[in-house]
């Protein structure tokens, strides 16, 4: 209880007195505030984009690449093949009481990107009637879809954020064509937002790519399905395709991409938290150095080190949650819900939000209360050393 | 009367560098319960260390200090901090109040190391402060009050806990004489009519008046014992 009191008594004493100390206190929460919003900020655009590949997979979707493609750029799937995928075990059948297949090819096209004015590469998707069925979350939510066998595309809402010249109504030119914007589409969270879709058969003709696809989407009856489905796939000698569930495909990408922009935004936020923490062990250095006589003064009295140490250490921390709040507060006002895009797998342009979460909130909030620990803790074992001589305390 | 405190053959040497400097080469000092000493000696006498060493805010090499009984020479720094903050009561030239409290705040300190109830403690607080005249400034910090002032609540918190022993150290060193007489009348009235037994090292004659007996200290012996 005593003990209690003591120790209760000296973190007041300790964390009223550090307005006496203000332009220091405030320099050291600033810049563990510059820290978390760093780190939060870097942590936050990995996880838009894990979000944004994550959302785009659905369990019951198969995708199939040419063996050994590692995305759809570098892939070929021929007309005879899906036939033979319509074959499998489990396929959906589609409104026409056919499999439910969407046979598609991606194109790389130009873009200027509004933020920088440069060129960036932009998928062009051919896609089939069935196209939209696969996706259901996909909605045309202004215009209208293409008409099958015209030069016409509809434009994805996220790449209308970032990139200018797609607008509803526009004519734009890829190669010696020209083609007309005739709808807005959105599937909110995922990659195919950031995408411009036109009719299949149209692009393999203008763009001289005979009959082949680059990938199969096959709608399937239930995600229960996948496993069969897969495996006859893998088996089937005449197929020599790999299938795999399209959540598990953007699953992968995200993970490569995501970790890249997460590993530079760690030793990056980790680099700063050294500078912060040189600030904060200076301004707790100095705190306990100010406070010597007091110090002293409680332990002739009878105090003990104890509670001189827990009184540094909990002002320090008091200061590193400080800069924490105002760090996440910096980034759920400025960078929250923010949209960004970036190169996905495949070399195109993926636009996603940067997303706060309670899971990075809590890794930044923790980098910042260990600058706190460990700027208190040095600090702290000195006060507690501090002896109780008369001759210091006058 | 019996002893309050007792030191026999101390002996207390500081190391300097390589070289050791002996400040006492067996110290015998008796101050019996009720007394008000005063302690007077040049610069480099040894009186802070005597103050230190009567404080429980050093140790000794060898010899023994009984205190009411207790001997403390052997007692480690946490016994000692205990015993501190059951015994001694202390008040310093500069006051050495906490900025950030006011004087009722300040005045309770000691308290936090009892087990007392929060209600039983402002009880005390305000007992203490009626003692000094200093009730109606409970709520004022230590830089709205002047030093006499500041003093008195130093005074306040050196007895709150009602210690036998006050330790004080140049406590008019700071105050001007009017002042410093008031305060000293305020200790000579805490000996007289509380019984504590007092210790003061001071410089100032003046001050050693109002104590019962005065020490001289020079070179580490005690030269001469005025009455």
């Amino acid at each position: 209880m005593s003990l209690l009191n003591q120790t209760g008594s000296v973190i007041a004493m300790n964390v009223r007195s550090i307005p006496q100390r203000l332009w220091m206190s405030l320099a050291t929460v600033g810049s563990i505030a510059l820290v978390v919003a760093v780190l939060l900020g870097f942590l936050a655009l990995a996880n838009g984009f894990n979000q944004t590949l994550k959302g785009s997979g659905a369990p019951d979707v198969a995708i199939t690449l040419r063996d050994g493609a590692a995305s759809e750029l570098n892939s070929v799937v021929s007309r005879e093949q899906i036939d033979l995928l319509g074959q499998g075990p489990g396929v959906r059948a589609g409104p026409d009481g056919r499999p439910l297949i969407s046979a598609e090819l991606v194109l790389i096209v130009d873009g200027i990107k509004k933020s920088t004015g440069t060129k960036a590469n932009m998928p062009l998707r051919g896609i089939g009637p069935n196209g939209l069925l696969v996706r259901p979350q996909a909605k045309i939510t202004q215009g209208r879809m293409f008409t099958p066998g015209s030069n016409e595309i509809v434009v994805g809402a996220g790449l209308l954020r970032e990139f200018s010249g797609f607008e509803l109504g526009k004519t734009l030119r890829f190669g010696a064509q020209t083609w007309k914007v005739v709808g807005v589409f959105e599937a909110p969270g995922t990659v195919f937002e950031s995408e411009l879709w036109a009719d299949a058969p149209v692009i393999q003709s203008l763009f001289k790519r005979g009959s082949t696809f680059q990938t199969a989407r096959i709608g399937l009856t239930s995600p229960a399905a996948m496993p069969a489905f897969v495996k006859y796939v893998k088996d089937e000698q005449r197929l020599q395709l790999k299938a795999q569930s399209e959540q598990t495909y953007f699953a992968d990408q995200a993970e490569r991409s995501g970790l890249l922009i997460k590993y530079f935004g760690w030793p990056l936020g980790i680099i700063m938290a050294i500078g912060a923490l040189a600030g904060a062990l200076n301004t707790m250095y100095a705190s306990v150095s100010s406070r010597a006589a007091e110090i002293a003064t409680l332990r002739v009295i009878g105090f003990s080190g104890f509670s001189a140490f827990i009184g540094t250490m909990v002002e320090a921390l008091v200061l590193s949650a400080l800069g924490a709040l105002v760090g996440v507060a910096i980034c759920a006002l400025g960078f929250n819900g923010l949209s960004a895009s970036t190169l996905g797998a495949g070399f195109t342009q993926v636009a996603f939000r940067l997303q706060i979460g309670p899971d990075i909130i809590t890794q930044a909030v923790t980098l910042a209360l260990i600058i706190g620990l460990i700027g208190g803790i040095f600090p702290g074992l000195r006060a507690s050393r501090q002896r109780p001589l008369l001759a210091l305390a006058t | 009367m019996s002893a309050l405190i007792q030191l026999k053959n101390v002996k207390k040497t500081y190391k300097r560098g390589k070289e050791s400097i002996t400040i006492f080469d067996g110290l015998n000092l008796t101050i019996e319960q009720g007394d008000f000493v005063a302690i007077m000696g040049p610069s480099g006498s040894g009186k802070t260390t005597l103050l230190n060493l009567l404080g429980g805010t050093d140790r000794s090499d060898s010899g023994e200090i009984n205190f009411d009984g207790e001997r403390i020479d052997g007692y480690n720094e946490g016994q000692l901090a205990g015993w501190r903050a059951r015994s001694v009561g202390f008040i310093f030239q500069f006051y050495n109040l906490m900025p950030v409290l006011n004087a009722a705040q300040n005045v309770e300190l000691p308290l936090m190391l009892t087990k007392l109830s929060a209600g039983k403690r402002r009880a005390n607080v305000e007992t203490a402060l009626k003692i000094v005249g200093l009730w109606d400034r409970a709520k004022h910090r230590p830089k709205e009050l002047s030093g006499g002032q500041q003093q008195r609540v130093a005074i306040a918190r050196a007895i709150v806990s009602d210690p036998k022993f006050l330790l004080c150290d140049e406590p008019t060193g700071d105050l001007d004489r009017n002042t410093a007489n008031d305060i000293l009348g305020t200790l000579q009235q805490l000996n007289q009519e509380m019984g504590k037994t007092i210790v003061m090292v001071t410089h100032d004659p003046e001050a050693a008046r109002f104590a019962k007996r005065t020490l001289h200290l020079d070179k580490g012996v005690f030269a001469e014992v005025t009455q």
